[in-house]
């Protein structure tokens, strides 16, 4: 072999498919990125110079002011709901919204796989067609059972209506299907009854489950708005996603509107979904893929 | 310790399939007993119905003096070890053994000592923090034995305990199983697919076809004296030799005109020899032509054909045969006789 093709082997050519490949990627990347870099900069100036020059290239000063205003300054008449209330607000949503889906999807699935239910087939495939009936159908019999229960501006009302999940029961039968069906026998001559065998045994084994529904159910409880904006009046009980809408409101009057501020509140409200992904990422892909048994 | 006791156990599934018919036996206090079958003899079936772990259709099953047909699993005081071991993944193998005694709410002192104990008789002890994943075959199968003897029943229930092990592995947990059995003198059910597992470990042996006891025995009893043509074909490796003949005036004619006496009435018969109760030499008076040679080291197997059926004889490594006609001659003692349509034993 002479010099001239190792060196072609080594030096690979220039082919247009992968040129094009990045491109696009390129280009998807910068598609994600650009509003999140003008709500960035946006942060940084003050709302006159953004109403006056629109988003500049230059970082501005504003971001601490911004930073304090959005966190602790209330944007309606009762003064309640500063950011962190809202961010407060937000995060019992969230994560009450999480863990409920979990626990009733694990127990409703437990219930499905284990027991000998007449109907039990009947049963899950009736949960499973809630999932053709979103809240947005059932939101006025929703509402007005919330309204008659009393749960109005409460937490339970923001978040129990919303629990019931039929994707979670599916994550969770399917899983519990493919756990052995020797571990059930050997806890079962262990002495460990239904309750011991769900918490000792079935827990534990669907730890990287529940991460992975717990990153996809906190954000999607987290994105919650129709539901927060029908049961909550009291602006003490606004969440994050509902409050920074109230903030540009103002752009409909005469007031020059708080850019700055809402975007400051647009990036807090950002950030804990983007931490519980980061967080439970490897967990999640796990959960998804792996069967740890 | 105890004594287990079945009395016409039947097994009928909700589709109406009967994977046990009516089966008796009893198990005398410390023996160990195997029943072998082949797959879907109902052999598993059996021995979930004394684990608790199947319903039992009809029939009274007793453990010790008490009758446990509607006893839960957990309070039948047996331990079982599973094919595939069946250890909480999860769990720490000092918390896989201990998990059934802090179920029955034993001191976590008490449990710490018993789980030494077993963990020791096991060599175990090393490897107590570890979690089943981080165990080989050998060892898992172990910690599944451990779980069992730290509770210290008064059945031991083994479902193929030793299918998972590579072959060298098996031989050696055959030996440990059988020696801690000894040791401890529990009663313990064997459930195998693997006639050697079961010829080498039982005190007695059940051998189970089709839902139905074939034949019970010593190991000694079901080898040379099978009760039928399944259980002669299926025990023993190569299994013995199945020969069609005629039986006139209770002598029964082979080629080379060699007659067997035959306790039996006129008519089709099928005669039963092990490959071992075949002697191969000069002065023997059966033509025999040898068409293959296995060569095994220890011994060797020749195949061939007699009056066009499959004869497979054991010769000791000494005597020096190689393919082409050779003159055999049958022990007589030796030889079993079966019914050609039922296949008993005559």
């Amino acid at each position: 072999m002479t010099d001239t093709t190792q060196l072609a082997i080594v030096k690979r050519p220039l082919r247009w498919g992968r040129v094009l490949d990045h491109l696009v990627l390129i280009l998807g990347a910068l598609f994600m990125l650009i509003p999140l870099l003008m709500v960035l900069q946006t942060t940084t100036t003050t709302d006159l110079e953004t109403i006056k020059n629109g988003p500049e290239l230059v970082i501005g000063d504003q971001f601490d002011d911004n930073f304090m205003s959005a966190m602790f300054q209330a944007s309606g008449f009762s003064g309640e709901n500063t950011g962190i209330q809202m961010l407060i607000n937000s995060l019992i949503l969230g994560i009450g919204f999480a863990l409920g889906k979990i626990a009733i999807g694990m127990m409703a699935a437990y219930a499905l796989v284990y027991f000998r239910l007449r109907f039990a087939t009947f049963a899950f495939w009736l949960i499973f067609t809630t999932l053709l009936l979103p809240l947005e159908v059932r939101i006025l019999p929703s509402y007005e059972i919330a309204q008659k229960l009393g749960l109005l501006n409460t937490y339970t009302g923001l978040i129990v209506p919303l629990i019931a999940s039929a994707t979670a029961t599916f994550f969770f039968r399917q899983f519990f299907r493919s756990v052995p069906e020797e571990l059930v026998e050997a806890a079962r001559i262990d002495g460990a009854g239904p309750v011991k065998f769900f918490i000792d045994i079935l827990v534990p084994l669907s730890q990287t489950m529940i991460a992975a529904m717990f990153i996809i159910m906190f954000v999607f409880g987290w994105n919650q708005y129709l539901w927060p904006t029908m049961v909550t009046t009291e602006e003490g009980m606004y969440t994050l996603v509902r409050g920074i809408k109230q903030l540009t409101q103002d752009l409909e009057g005469t007031n020059i509107p708080k850019y700055g501020r809402a975007n400051m509140l647009a990036l807090i409200a950002i950030l804990p979904p983007v931490l519980v992904v980061i967080f439970f990422q490897s967990w999640f892909v796990k959960g998804l893929t792996e069967s740890d048994k | 310790m105890a004594q287990v006791s079945l009395q016409n156990i039947r097994k009928v599934y909700p589709n109406g399939y009967e994977a046990v018919v009516p089966t008796s036996f009893d198990i005398k206090d410390g023996e160990f007993v195997v029943l072998v079958g082949p797959s879907g003899c109902g052999k598993s079936t059996l021995l979930r119905m004394v684990a608790g772990l199947e319903d039992i259709s009809e029939g009274v099953l007793s453990i010790g003096d008490r009758n446990v047909n509607h006893v839960d699993p957990a309070d039948r005081d047996i331990a079982m070890v599973f094919q595939n071991y069946a250890l909480y993944p999860h769990m720490t193998v000092r918390k896989n053994i201990g998990y059934g005694l802090k179920n029955r709410k034993i001191a976590a002192s008490e449990i710490e000592a018993k789980v030494q104990v077993a963990a020791k008789m096991l060599n175990l002890t090393d490897f107590l923090e570890r979690k089943p994943s981080q165990l080989s075959g050998g060892q898992r199968q172990r910690v599944a034995m451990g779980r069992a003897v730290v509770r210290d029943p008064a059945l031991f229930l083994f479902d193929e305990p030793l299918s998972n092990l590579d072959a060298k592995l098996r031989h050696q947990m055959r030996i440990e199983i059988k020696a801690l059995q000894r040791r401890l003198g529990v009663t313990s059910i064997y459930v195998t697919h693997d006639q050697v597992e079961a010829m080498t470990m039982a005190d007695r042996i059940i051998v189970l076809n089709a839902g139905r006891i074939e034949q019970i025995g010593t190991p000694a009893e079901i080898y040379h004296r099978p009760a039928s043509t399944f259980v002669a074909s299926f025990m023993g490796a190569p299994p013995m030799n199945l020969l069609k003949a005629d039986c006139s005036e209770k002598r029964v004619i082979l080629k080379g005109n060699v007659a067997v006496t035959a306790n039996a009435a006129d008519g089709p018969i099928v005669l039963g020899i092990r490959p071992e109760d075949i002697e191969v030499g000069e002065a023997c008076d059966i033509p025999f032509t040898v068409d293959i040679v296995e060569e095994l080291g220890a011994h060797r197997l020749l195949h061939g054909q007699l009056d066009g059926q499959d004869l497979t004889i054991h010769v000791g490594k000494d005597v020096a045969v190689s393919a082409g006609p050779i003159r055999i001659s049958i022990n007589p003692d030796a030889v079993v006789l079966f019914d050609a349509e039922t296949g008993l034993a005559l």
